[in-house]
């Protein structure tokens, strides 16, 4: 299978995930395109290391996923702290610090 | 004995210095010390008149250096004094007059409770007008030209309760101002001729320098002395100073400080005579406002304003006889002092009658005041003798010379001005004759005021009788004095020097001219005012009196071609500054902020549009990092 | 290495920050606690001064009682510190002049009752003290200063404090709006400011580069002007001149010089008296100043170039200023625009480079502060009275208060140069320095003073004589206070009028220095009087 197929994938999830990222509202959903548009990255740097034959893409990919993973972390904190204080987990009702 | 010069300034200072700081404690007593300081000035002039007397021509004149005034590298201004005989007569001319209207001003101002200050004034006066004449430099000159213009603003504002008093006051400062332009760049351009302004260094140089430089220095000097001297075109500010108390009017707008211009004038003949075209217009100056001030002086009604025209005429006169040169100093000096003499003692006259009638000042409401106020009578008229030039008193002799001179002059030119003059000696016996008419002949025409007050006319105390008696005697004497033996002219011609010039007429002849001028101006007046009642309210008259009644439009001119256009220059610019200059800045910053404000809409606060203007920016980069690879 | 000009910089800025840390409180004792601290220590900066004056030898080196101390070696920087005739007698005017201003401001920081909804400022006092006393400081450093960087930072330092007292004290009449009048002066007077400093900084760095590349890595003033006067350092032309107007337009602001003017009147008319008096006297010749001491002598072949163009605005704003102030309502306004047509004059004698017309801009300086002062303090006292700054609010005050009216007239005549008084001699000087070399723009500059004789006495006028209005009836006169406020200011006047001579020994030697960096020499008269007679006639 042409490997070049992977690469339209993950240009396909990329962009569901960036379309998400500027549709939705809700900060968990928000949150999961994020998530998407993170792995789409991950599937094309994986792809890339195929193609090109060595593992800097590999590795690349793995340093993606600790910093999803913190950012998982961190992010959802917030978004449930956020919650119990608003009682919405929409990105719009927070606008606090908005002139 | 030269250190008594300095003391002829000082006296009448520390008296100005204390009556004016010294507080209520002094308001007893004030007026006294002010007539002391005055006094004690004229003895010391006395004394430095009398030991000049004592030496020969050539030792009269002396020169006193007080201390260094403003050092600058090439530029030296000193404190110094230069008494010579031009000088000395005027120290005797300011001090003793001026003593003499001290004294009458402690009658005058007896029921003003601001009599203290009045005095400080006064004396501050003396001391201004003594630095004036002392002065051995124009600079030092200028200090003193300018004191005896805040004197005078002071004063003709005395009662700055009067509105008109204080714009009249306003008026007069700021005429002379116009003036005083005229005396800094003469001043300036003998720094730049000369690089010396000291009378000595001056006209030491004077004969080096170009023709053209020298008639701007004369010209503008004229311009100073025609503020100084209400002479036209900046006369306007005379007739108002009458607002001033009488004394003040007497002593500071009639024998002194007015006739500083004639001083100037003469004190810089070195300059004069050696620029022809400024003398000319010298002399073109004194023969207009001697005609103007005559015609003005012929309409009015109020005895003051009257008695201002005729020393505008007067002092036309003088101006006159100063542009004539070498021929006509002398006699402007002699005509200036025997004018102080008279002019004093018509302005105390008129002063005593005011006193005698509450203040009143319209001559169509006084009338055969001879009865009730004779000394005052006796003394006025001998002044109006001596002004008209009646044979034998001192106007006579003055007036006559001028009037020589003026024929000496030569050529078309001579007769001219000759002629000018004479009209001028007509005019001038025609309003003095109906002023001395309205006030002391025929009815008494006084009206009780508004609350039905009548006025009670009575002889003035003799602190101001006193004064009046003095001058009357100067009136008619001091002329003759002068005459005798040429001893005024013997005098003063070391100083200025003199020609004869060479007058087409003989000199009995003039005399001659004059007295039938005199004649004539005398019965005009008499036929008019004389036989028949005299109006209470005036008739309407001629365009011409009219026109003189309004100062010859003076006043409107001078309305309509500076303080109209000025005022609305004044008003354009404050527009212009706040919505012009300041607008520009203004709208800079509003539209700064302008910029601002829609930008800060970009930042609306969702998250959603921060996503979206990265990924545009992100694909904008990639894009172009794309083409200008293609490229 | 005597320690005498730093001790003049330091006590008046230790003493600013001890009064502001004195208690804070609204008693009057405490109040009167932190006025009593602060005059005294403006009195010892004065006594400072005037031993520094004193100390000060004419005939000596221009800059005598130097001091050097290293601040950022890297740079050459070094806090250094000399006096010269015209420096020494900024100083004295400033020490002169701030305890008067604490004087006469007395009571001008006294808490007003808090308006509604706004807490009361318990620090009031101690602060406006404070801020007098550190721009006191600031602009004796810049009037020291012989390191260009050194008077850069004080030159813009001293905008901090000025710019809380305009904006934090003022009048205590008028509501929400007179505040915001304020607050917009306050911040118009700083972006002036601030915008001519930051193109001065560019100026700055800019002549520290050239000299850098040419081996003089330097701010100190006299290397740099001596290694220009020796031709070690050569600035092209262009740049020259592209740093000198860098320099010129921060001090043009600051002076200011028509059309920069604009922020003055909003600046002088929204601040206490006291504060203008500052402003006008004070920082304002910080500015003129520095045109005489940095860009005459750091770029002298720039300052001819420019000195033609410099003057026509110059006696443009003597005329413009003066024809505003005619037109002016509002008396403070007034006084601000006559002292604008005033700086034109000493703007044209700095630039006219004759020793009268440099003399007497440097003693105009001096007298103008002087008698701006009393009629601007005594103008306060007036409003202060009446609480409006209208002319048309007042009338007849001569009848009520005669001692106020005099002063107010002494004031009035001190700006309208009339002779005897000290302001006449400087003009006179500023006249004739500059008719010597420019006829037309001396002649026209001359009929400035027929103009300053209409504003002075319309304002005279309208104020004090006349029937007594209204709102002026039972108007108090001076108090003793208010009196030994005037008095030293009117006694100066009248002193300096007469005998100059104090001040001109003492700025003369430094204003040769001066043109002879610029190397200009006074035009020689067209006919000296020491010549032998018998010179040919043109």
């Amino acid at each position: 299978m042409n490997p070049v197929n992977y690469l339209y994938l993950a240009a396909l999830l990329f962009t569901i995930g960036a379309s998400g990222v500027l549709i939705r509202r809700n900060a968990i959903v928000l949150f999961m395109c994020v998530e998407l548009m993170l792995n789409a990255s991950n599937l094309a740097l994986v792809t890339f290391s195929r193609l090109h034959g060595n593992l800097d893409g590999q590795i690349i990919a793995f340093f993606t996923m600790v910093v999803a993973a913190a950012e998982v972390v961190v992010g959802l904190a917030i978004i449930v702290s956020i919650f119990r204080t608003r009682h919405s987990a929409s990105v719009d009702d927070s606008n606090l610090m908005k002139l | 004995m030269n250190s008594l010069i300095p003391l002829l300034v000082a006296a009448p200072l520390a008296g100005a210095a204390l009556l004016l700081l010294g507080g209520r404690a002094l308001d007893r007593f004030g007026h006294w010390l002010g007539t002391l300081a005055a006094a004690l000035s004229f003895v010391f002039g006395l004394v430095l008149f009398f030991s000049m007397l004592g030496r020969s021509t050539d030792q009269r004149p002396v020169h006193v250096q007080l201390f260094s005034w403003v050092p600058v590298n090439g530029f030296q201004a000193d404190v110094a004094f230069q008494l010579d005989q031009l000088s000395i007569t005027f120290v005797l001319l300011i001090t003793g007059v001026g003593t003499l209207i001290h004294l009458y001003s402690v009658g005058y101002m007896a029921h003003d409770e601001r009599r203290r200050r009045f005095f400080g004034y006064l004396n501050l006066f003396l001391a201004a007008m003594l630095l004036l004449v002392l002065a051995d430099n124009y600079l030092l000159l200028y200090v003193g030209w300018e004191g005896v213009g805040l004197a005078s603003y002071l004063l003709i504002g005395f009662w700055q309760h009067k509105p008109s008093a204080a714009t009249a006051a306003k008026k007069a400062f700021l005429v002379n101002r116009v003036g005083d332009v005229g005396l800094s760049i003469a001043i300036m351009l003998m720094f730049t001729d000369f690089g010396n302004f000291t009378y000595l260094g001056v006209f030491g140089a004077a004969g080096q320098a170009s023709r053209s430089q020298l008639t701007a220095i004369g010209l503008m000097l004229l311009l100073a002395a025609c503020g100084k001297s209400a002479q036209v075109p900046l006369q306007s500010w005379l007739g108002d100073a009458m607002e001033g108390p009488t004394p003040v009017s007497a002593l500071i707008h009639a024998a002194t400080m007015v006739t500083a211009g004639v001083y100037l004038i003469t004190r810089s003949h070195a300059i004069f005579d050696l620029a022809p075209d400024a003398q000319t217009a010298v002399v073109c100056v004194g023969a207009v406002t001697l005609l103007f001030g005559a015609i003005v002086g012929c309409a009015k009604d109020d005895i003051k304003k009257a008695l201002a025209g005729s020393t505008m005429s007067q002092i036309g006169y003088m101006i006159l006889a100063a542009g004539l040169g070498p021929i006509g100093y002398v006699f402007a000096i002699m005509h200036l002092v025997t004018h102080g003499f008279f002019k004093a003692g018509l302005f105390l006259g008129a002063g005593s009658v005011m006193h005698g009638m509450d203040d009143e000042v319209n001559m169509r409401h006084y009338g055969g005041l001879r009865k009730y106020m004779p000394i005052t009578f006796v003394t006025f008229g001998l002044g109006y003798l001596a002004i008209i030039g009646f044979p034998g008193l001192s106007g006579f002799f003055s007036k006559d010379k001028i009037i020589e001179a003026a024929f000496a002059k030569g050529g078309t030119e001579g007769w001219i001005l000759g002629l000018v003059t004479l009209v001028g000696a007509a005019v001038t016996a025609f309003y003095m004759t109906r002023v001395m008419i309205l006030t002391f002949f025929g009815e008494k025409r006084w009206q009780a005021d508004d609350e039905g007050h009548q006025p009670h006319p009575h002889e003035s105390p003799s602190t101001m009788t006193l004064p009046m008696i003095v001058l009357a005697f100067g009136s008619v004497f001091a002329g003759g004095l002068f005459a005798f033996n040429s001893s005024f002219l013997k005098w003063l011609e070391p100083i200025t020097g003199h020609s004869e010039g060479n007058s087409p007429l003989s000199s009995l002849t003039v005399t001659l001219l004059t007295s039938a001028c005199l004649l004539v101006g005398v019965a005009l007046a008499y036929v008019v005012y004389g036989r028949s009642p005299v109006p209470v309210t005036p008739p309407v008259g001629s365009v011409l009196t009219r026109a003189a009644r309004r100062d010859l439009l003076q006043d409107e001119f001078n309305h309509a071609v500076l303080v109209r256009p000025g005022s609305a220059l004044a008003a354009a610019l404050v527009y212009l500054d706040s919505k012009g200059l300041d607008g520009f800045v203004n709208g800079l910053a509003a539209a700064i902020g302008g910029i601002s404000s829609r930008l800060r809409r970009v930042q609306n606060g969702y998250v959603r549009s921060y996503a979206l203007s990265m990924f545009g920016g992100t694909l904008v980069l990639v894009a172009t990092t794309l083409l200008m690879r293609s490229v | 290495m005597s320690y005498l000009l730093t001790a003049t910089c330091v006590v008046p800025a230790a003493g600013a920050i001890l009064t502001a840390a004195l208690p804070a409180g609204s008693t009057e004792a405490r109040r009167r606690t932190t006025k009593l601290t602060a005059l005294a220590v403006s009195a010892a900066t004065l006594a400072l001064a005037a031993v520094a004056a004193a100390r000060f030898e004419p005939g000596g080196a221009r800059y005598q009682l130097t001091e050097s101390y290293s601040w950022i070696r890297s740079f050459g920087i070094n806090f250094s510190l000399g006096v010269d005739g015209i420096g020494a007698v900024l100083v004295l005017l400033t020490a002169v002049l701030v305890p008067i201003v604490m004087l006469a401001s007395w009571h001008d920081a006294d808490p007003a009752p808090a308006p509604e909804g706004t807490f009361e400022n318990r620090r009031r006092t101690q602060g406006f003290f404070a801020l007098i006393l550190a721009v006191e400081a600031m602009v004796i450093v810049s009037f020291l200063a012989t390191d260009v960087f050194l008077f850069y930072v004080f030159f813009e330092a001293m905008l901090i404090p000025m710019y809380f007292l305009i904006g934090g004290f003022g009048d205590k009449a008028g509501g929400p709006e007179a505040a915001r009048q304020r607050s917009y002066a306050a911040v118009k007077f700083l972006l002036y400011n601030l915008l001519g400093g930051l193109v001065m900084l560019a100026a700055v760095i800019g002549l520290y580069v050239i000299a850098q590349q040419q081996g003089q890595a330097t701010f100190d003033l006299q290397s740099l002007t001596s290694a220009i006067a020796d031709g070690k350092l050569v600035i092209d032309p262009t740049a020259e001149r592209a740093l000198f107007l860098g320099f010129f337009f921060a001090f043009a602001v600051k002076a200011p010089l028509w059309p920069l003017h604009t922020w003055l009147p909003n600046a002088m008319g929204e601040s206490t008296a006291g504060t203008a008096v500052l402003i006008t006297a004070v920082v304002d010749k910080v500015g003129t100043f520095a045109m005489l001491r940095f860009c005459l002598g750091l770029f002298p072949d720039a300052s001819k170039f420019f000195a033609p163009a410099i003057l026509v605005l110059s006696v443009i704003g003597i005329i413009y200023g003066a024809l505003l102030a005619v037109g002016q309502k509002d008396i403070k306004r007034l006084i601000a625009y006559a002292s604008i047509s005033h700086f034109g004059f000493i703007i044209m004698g700095i630039f006219a480079m004759t020793s009268q017309g440099q003399s007497g801009a440097t003693l105009y300086m001096v007298n103008h502060g002087i008698s701006t002062a009393a009629w601007l303090l005594v103008a306060g006292f007036l409003i202060s009275r009446r609480g409006s700054r209208l002319i048309a609010d007042y009338g007849g005050v001569q009848k009520v208060a005669p001692v106020l009216a005099g002063t107010f007239l002494i004031g009035g005549l001190a700006t309208l140069s009339l002779p005897g008084l000290a302001p006449f001699v400087s003009e006179f000087l500023v006249l004739v320095g500059t008719f010597s070399r420019y006829p037309v723009l001396g002649i026209i500059a001359t009929f400035g003073i027929v103009l300053a004789a209409l504003y002075a006495l319309v304002l005279y006028q309208r104020t004090m004589t006349g029937p007594v209005k209204d709102g002026v009836r039972g108007m108090a006169d001076l108090k003793v206070r208010e009196i030994a406020v005037v008095a030293p200011l009117v006694a100066l006047t009248v002193f300096l009028g007469v005998y100059p001579k104090p001040l001109t020994d003492l700025v003369n030697p430094a204003v040769n220095d001066t043109l002879s960096q610029v190397h200009r020499t006074d035009p020689a008269p067209a006919h000296p009087v020491a010549e032998p007679a018998g010179g040919e006639q043109k």
